[in-house]
């Protein structure tokens, strides 16, 4: 790991027009993600943990335009990929790669893996035609897939070995950055442990550089550097792993961890039980976003936006409340 | 371990239920045994595909026949067997007896009425209230599973509600009938986690104010861990282990049971290195392993876990295991034949 930033996203938005009335008109904003800025370093894990609608993926898809975002920057390489023409973005992707969460819906059913993946590196053109067999041939075995079964078709594999597959094409185009999409949510967990190993493997083996979504918090803990908190579009919390788990500063962070259910148990720990529901990232709450299900909330977090500031004595932390001002005090 | 049958609401005792494919038979539930005490909770947990569901559609006699058919076994509930009755019969006791609540929440709401049409609904077909009376008890039992608002709440739709508030509803409608079992099939995965806290807390509260009897059905060893009294792990349609909450998490004696708890990343402690894994996957129904289950992906299978099945064995402390590492057999058997490294 080194500390060259990688990828860089600077205040980044993505908002979603509602339309409405007789006329289409755009009435309102879904905002998913509202102004953002994290730095991924070269070689590093990055994950990006939160609730259903916290705006997780839709960060991952802005990064890699496959929705182009509302304003902000992105920058990898030091290069701003939302100023590149579409044919250059297209070139691009073959430094950026993504993997999803539901591999059979993102594998082309009529398609067998070797045709696959030929496809891939077709597109990028980044190993010569006289090669590509037995490229195919070296990726299916780098990911645990006999290469004898490169002429089968998706359907004849199980969920993890698709995902296999669908890692295999990822890496097909030699990538520098993978975004995994809650790529292991949908497996059992005895097959989850399998691919995680496997991700960390090939992390080693091609120095590679992940964004890790995930609503998981253990798988979080086992494959990242660093973690980002998003909590309705923003980040309330980043922080190397071990503060993360150890010190957790914003109440939500808190409030999360504490809201898993542990497998340990002779160590019953008193539980954070938020009130309430999400509310709707139409129309969020002013001020701190948290404020409405904070256990600790006063008056300013009605009304002024906190903002991310460092915490971290020693390691790296920065926290979006106003608790940490009125500590500081 | 020495219960009378009246402390037990449920016993199932070598349930066999199969689908009848193209392809062939599946062996979806292939002689399970377990029980539930009352008053207690039972959890099941085990990999997809494993028969969870079908365990417990068959106990409630909700497969889709004719393809889904219990083949054999018993269910005997308060001393009656399920089994043998009638259709109509059923449909009372899942009226009157046992509830059930299943994952997606929106899929199982009926979309075109308010929720609290719904809860009053069953109220009345179970219980004979007037509109009016089964309306207030609608509200109540909205306000009894924490829906602020109640009164307001029940005017609405299920689409009108987030995931957390309709898996309430769910909660609220199979408790109008004063359940004695509650059957919940995944009844948090597609929320939360800080949703699912709040849910699993609500059912907890309500099962020691009520004093019903749970059976949770989960992929989440955490869930386990949480809610339950007595835990069994199924693989391919068999119970492999069967044993009280604490003995499963510090004394796990079959080794799949073992392989699953260690494989799970945990969020409150550090994973030095790679994870442990077990190797392979689950096998497919329509060849499964002749021996053991499990032989093909276990670490210490021996020449006879390849060719005879084990039975579920008690051990000294009262745990259930299905393998033959604890039967007087193993010692005699020659080296362990899987060379996983
Ligand atoms: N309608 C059906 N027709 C044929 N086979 C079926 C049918 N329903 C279930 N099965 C098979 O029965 C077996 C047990 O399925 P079951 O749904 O009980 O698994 P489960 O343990 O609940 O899994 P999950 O964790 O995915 O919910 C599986 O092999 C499944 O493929
Ligand atoms: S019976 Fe044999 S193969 Fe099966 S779990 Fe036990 S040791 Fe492993
Ligand atoms: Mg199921």
């Amino acid at each position: 790991m080194s500390n060259q930033a990688l990828l860089e996203v600077k205040e980044l938005k993505q908002y979603f027009p509602i339309k409405g009335g007789v006329f289409g008109r755009t009435v309102n904003h879904v905002k998913a993600v509202d102004d953002i800025s994290f730095t991924v370093n070269e070689g590093e894990t990055v994950s990006i943990v939160g609730e259903s609608g916290c705006g997780k993926s839709t960060t991952g898809r802005a990064i890699l335009r496959l929705d182009n975002p509302y304003s902000g920057n992105v920058l990898f390489e030091g290069e701003d990929l939302i100023s590149l023409s579409k044919a250059q973005m297209r070139k691009k992707r073959k430094d950026l790669q993504i993997i999803f969460q539901d591999p059979y819906a993102s594998l082309n059913p009529r398609q067998t893996v070797s045709q696959i993946l030929e496809e891939a590196m077709e597109i990028q053109s980044v190993v010569p035609r006289k090669d590509r067999r037995k490229k195919i041939q070296e990726l299916l075995e780098t990911v645990g897939i006999g290469a004898h079964q490169m002429d089968r078709y998706p359907h004849e594999f199980s969920g993890g070995q698709r995902q296999r597959i669908g890692i295999a094409r990822a890496l097909s185009v030699n990538p520098k950055l993978i975004v995994c999409d809650e790529a292991v949510s949908a497996l059992d967990v005895s097959i989850q442990a399998q691919v995680l190993n496997l991700l960390k493997d090939l992390q080693r083996q091609f120095k590679l550089t992940y964004l890790f979504i995930s609503h998981d918090l253990g798988v979080v803990r086992h494959i990242s550097d660093r973690i980002i908190v998003m909590y309705l579009g923003k980040i309330v919390e980043i922080a190397d792993k071990k503060a993360l788990f150890d010190d957790p500063k914003h109440p939500y962070t808190q409030a999360l961890l504490s809201a898993i259910p542990s497998t340990n148990i002779a160590e019953k720990k008193e539980r954070i039980i938020l009130k309430g529901d999400v509310p709707s990232p139409i129309d969020p709450p002013v001020g701190c976003r948290f404020h409405t299900r904070c256990p600790y909330a006063f008056e300013r977090c009605a009304v002024e936006e906190p903002k991310l500031m460092n915490v971290g004595n020693g390691g790296f932390q920065q926290v979006a409340c106003h608790l940490m001002d009125e500590q500081a005090k | 371990m020495n219960l009378t049958k009246e402390d037990k609401i449920l016993e199932v005792k070598n349930l066999c239920t199969s689908f009848f494919t193209d392809e062939g038979e599946v062996k979806a539930v292939d002689g399970v045994d377990l029980s539930i005490e009352k008053g207690k909770t039972l959890g099941i947990v085990g990999e997809s595909g494993s028969g969870k569901s079908i365990t417990s559609l068959s106990i409630l006699r909700l497969l889709q026949e004719p393809a889904g058919r219990i083949k054999e076994g018993e269910v005997i509930f308060k001393g009656e067997d399920l089994v043998k009755k009638t259709k109509k019969q059923m449909r009372e006791i899942r009226g009157n007896n046992i509830s059930m609540i299943f994952q997606e929440p929106m899929t199982s709401l009926n979309p075109t009425l308010t929720c609290g049409e719904q809860i009053a609904e069953s109220i009345r077909i179970h219980q004979k209230l007037n509109k009016k009376k089964a309306w207030a008890k609608a509200v109540d039992m909205l306000k009894l599973v924490g829906i602020p608002s109640p009164e307001k709440r029940a005017k609405q739709y299920p689409f009108e509600l987030s995931g957390g508030m309709r898996q309430r509803v769910m909660i609220a409608i199979s408790l109008a009938c004063n359940p004695e079992l509650l059957i919940a099939d995944e009844p948090t995965t597609a929320l939360d986690v800080t949703i699912q806290a709040q849910i699993l807390e609500l059912i907890k509260n309500l099962q020691k104010e009520l004093g019903t009897s749970l059976m949770i059905i989960t992929h989440d060893l955490g869930v386990v861990a949480e809610m339950c009294d007595k835990v069994a792990v199924m693989y391919c349609g068999k119970v492999v282990e069967y044993a009280d909450v604490k003995t499963i998490f510090t004394n796990p004696k079959h080794p799949y049971t073992i392989g699953l708890l260690n494989s799970v990343p945990k969020h409150d402690e550090d994973v030095e290195g790679d994870l442990s894994i077990i190797p392979g996957s689950v096998p497919n129904p329509f060849h499964l392993p002749e021996g053991c289950r499990f032989a093909p992906r276990c670490p210490h299978a021996k020449e006879i876990c390849l060719t005879k099945l084990p039975h579920l064995e008690e051990t000294f402390d009262g745990d259930k295991v299905r393998c033959w590492i604890h039967s007087e057999e193993w010692e005699k058997q020659g080296k362990a034949v899987n060379a996983h490294e």
